[in-house]
């Protein structure tokens, strides 16, 4: 394995997320109970999504300059790690909210930005699979991918901090903000956001690779 | 000058709307009031949780693992070509 010292750290920030997220002290706050701990595996999965759909723009744009498809292979694999940490996201925060707020679902702006969100990377998604060209693909992908992005960020960043949201430190609500200042949480929480941005950076260059094999064989098949 | 003064005072009331935000003090560790997961912990059968997600996390990772080196084989066998 070349190269596997980040994958060895990621793993190591995650097993000491998962000990240390789990038993070490933590403020003792009522509705929230011990699913503050959650703040180390739900809230961590929006901070790995945000910086692997980041890294995916970057690729896309790559991608535009140089009409390089293995630019375009690393911008698709990124976007689809972050769609799954951003699948895990949206149904983890639906269980807590279920215990928390009272409801799975209490169409909270943040709630709603964030599906609204992950409906515009599943049309990326949808987009990508009707084009047949490969180059056309690439080319169209990622300048909705680039969009989308823009997009993505006042949809969950500031749009519902302007309105009223359960979500801490939206709409004038404190909630969590303040527990996000303490330095407690915070040995766990900046870990674990690197830990889970690696291990998602992980899956997606795993799945560069294969991406790329299948063009080596198809080309192979065409030539041959 | 003035330009600076006016942006250090929209920085210290920045400072001052942080400060309406409700802090987390060291009574909040300590008090008993609020329900937590002691029984769990004094029973010591959190560490058996802790092993249960661990070993989870393991098995993704070694399959991860696995996965990758199947690839690099692949890999490996077009180039040889």
């Amino acid at each position: 394995m070349r190269q596997s010292w980040w994958k060895i750290l990621a793993v190591a920030l995650l097993l000491y997320t998962i000990t240390a997220g789990l038993l070490m002290d933590v403020p003792r706050l009522p509705i929230l109970n011990e699913t503050i701990r959650a703040l180390h595996f739900h809230v961590t999965m929006w901070f790995g999504m945000i910086l692997m759909l980041m890294v995916s723009v970057y690729y896309s744009v790559r991608y535009l300059r140089s009409n390089d498809l293995r630019f375009d292979d690393l911008a698709i694999e990124f976007t689809n790690a972050a769609i799954l940490f951003g699948v895990l996201g949206i149904t983890t925060g639906m269980l807590w909210a279920k215990f928390t707020w009272g409801d799975y679902w209490s169409g909270d702006p943040k709630q709603n930005a964030s599906a609204i969100g992950l409906l515009m990377y599943f049309a990326y998604l949808i987009l990508r699979n009707s084009l047949t060209d490969m180059q056309q693909r690439a080319r169209i992908g990622a300048i909705y991918n680039i969009f989308a992005f823009a997009a993505f960020i006042p949809l969950i960043f500031v749009l519902p901090r302007l309105t009223d949201s359960l979500h801490p430190g939206n709409g004038g609500n404190p909630g969590f903000n303040a527990y996000d200042l303490d330095s407690k949480l915070r040995m766990v929480f900046y870990p674990a956001i690197i830990g889970w941005t690696l291990f998602g950076a992980w899956i997606a260059t795993v799945r560069v690779r294969m991406r790329r094999v299948q063009r080596v064989l198809e080309d192979q098949l065409i030539n041959s | 000058m003035k330009k600076y003064l006016v942006l250090f005072l929209l920085f210290v009331s920045l400072h001052v709307v942080a400060q309406e935000k409700i802090p987390v003090t060291e009574s909040d560790y300590s008090n008993n009031s609020v329900d937590m997961a002691d029984k769990m912990r004094e029973d010591g059968k959190i560490y058996v949780l802790v092993g249960i997600i661990g070993i989870i996390f393991a098995g993704i990772t070694v399959y991860l693992v696995s996965t990758e080196r199947k690839i690099t084989k692949i890999e490996k066998s077009i180039t040889q070509k």
